[in-house]
């Protein structure tokens, strides 16, 4: 048990943790191409037309994909942020500033999409609707975040800072999930739920689900190649760093 | 041929669809392609900071 905790912890060193990223990095590449380019197929050779919303339905395919991985990364991040705060290890407030630029990509083509899909079918691009609204608030709150830790030049401070803004946005999140249901709005509710069955087609499902796992992966990818970066730029004066650049010549 | 053009006109919505996964695709391109130019650039500046170190020594 002991033995077992230690070895979890030694990846809390950037030393450590930059080249195991390293290889992990290409693994999740590869999950990464093969579930989407199957999903894709899926979403376009697979899946028959919806009898309501004929072809303009196919966005969800990109759509809830992108909406999930919005608010997953953004727990994720928090909770890093939440650790680093905690524990006072730099390799965790690292990943957390390594996910948002990532996670607030999703938002917005969860917004994007969403204003795509919206406007064939409700008649407008935008509302000021519970669940938009609450989206776009996500938007703020990862832009907020990365303007925040880039605005205090010390890094170990823009980490706490961050990670305290980070944790209070948190409430957001339950807001946007529950807002289909909490308010009156124009956005459909869930059509996956936990313990119920969905009001989906099986392989309107499937092609969902496999492409948020294909984002997912995609996801892990660039935040684990990003937050190798990271380390590079704030261990640059590390002894580690300067002899893996030596080697690397 | 028929059933391309008809595959890319879907159904008549083929501007919400192609703008949807079109706009997905571009970013989810552009933005491995940053990580990557962000990478190169730290390298460059820690080969140069080696450099200069090694040259004061001397």
């Amino acid at each position: 048990m002991s033995s077992r905790s230690i070895n979890w912890l030694k990846f809390s060193s950037p030393a450590t943790f930059y080249p195991l990223a390293g290889r992990l990095v290409p693994w999740f590449t590869g999950l990464a191409v093969i579930l989407i380019a199957v999903g894709l197929y899926m979403s376009f050779a697979v899946a028959p037309t919806d009898y309501k919303q004929g072809e303009g339905y196919r966005i969800i395919f990109v759509h809830v994909p992108a909406a999930w991985m919005s608010m997953f990364i953004y727990v994720v991040m928090a909770g890093w942020a939440g650790v680093g705060l905690i524990f006072n290890t730099r390799v965790s407030a690292m990943v957390a500033q390594a996910l948002a630029p990532t996670g607030a990509m999703f938002t917005f083509l969860a917004l994007w999409t969403g204003s795509f899909w919206g406007k064939p079918m409700w008649g407008t691009w935008w509302v000021w609707d519970a669940r938009l609204t609450s989206e776009l608030i996500l938007l703020f709150l990862y832009i907020g975040f990365m303007a925040l830790q880039a605005s205090i030049e010390d890094p170990r401070r823009a980490d706490r800072a961050g990670a305290i803004l980070a944790l209070v946005g948190v409430v957001n999140i339950p807001i946007i999930y529950f807002s289909v249901k909490w308010w009156n709005t124009l956005h459909q509710g869930a059509s996956i739920r936990i313990g119920q069955e969905s009001t989906m087609a099986v392989t309107m499902l499937w092609t969902t689900l496999i492409m948020a796992l294909g984002f997912w992966m995609y996801s892990i990818a660039v935040v684990l190649s990003r937050v190798r970066c990271i380390i590079l730029e704030r261990e640059r004066n590390a002894t580690w760093v300067a002899e893996l650049i030596k080697e690397d010549r | 041929m028929k059933r391309l053009s008809e595959f890319f006109y879907m159904g008549g919505y083929a501007l919400y669809v192609w703008g949807s996964f079109g706009v997905t695709a571009l970013l989810m391109a552009v933005e491995p392609i940053l990580v990557r130019n962000r990478r190169r650039a730290v390298y460059q500046r820690l080969a140069r900071m080696a450099r200069a170190e090694a040259s004061s020594k001397r």
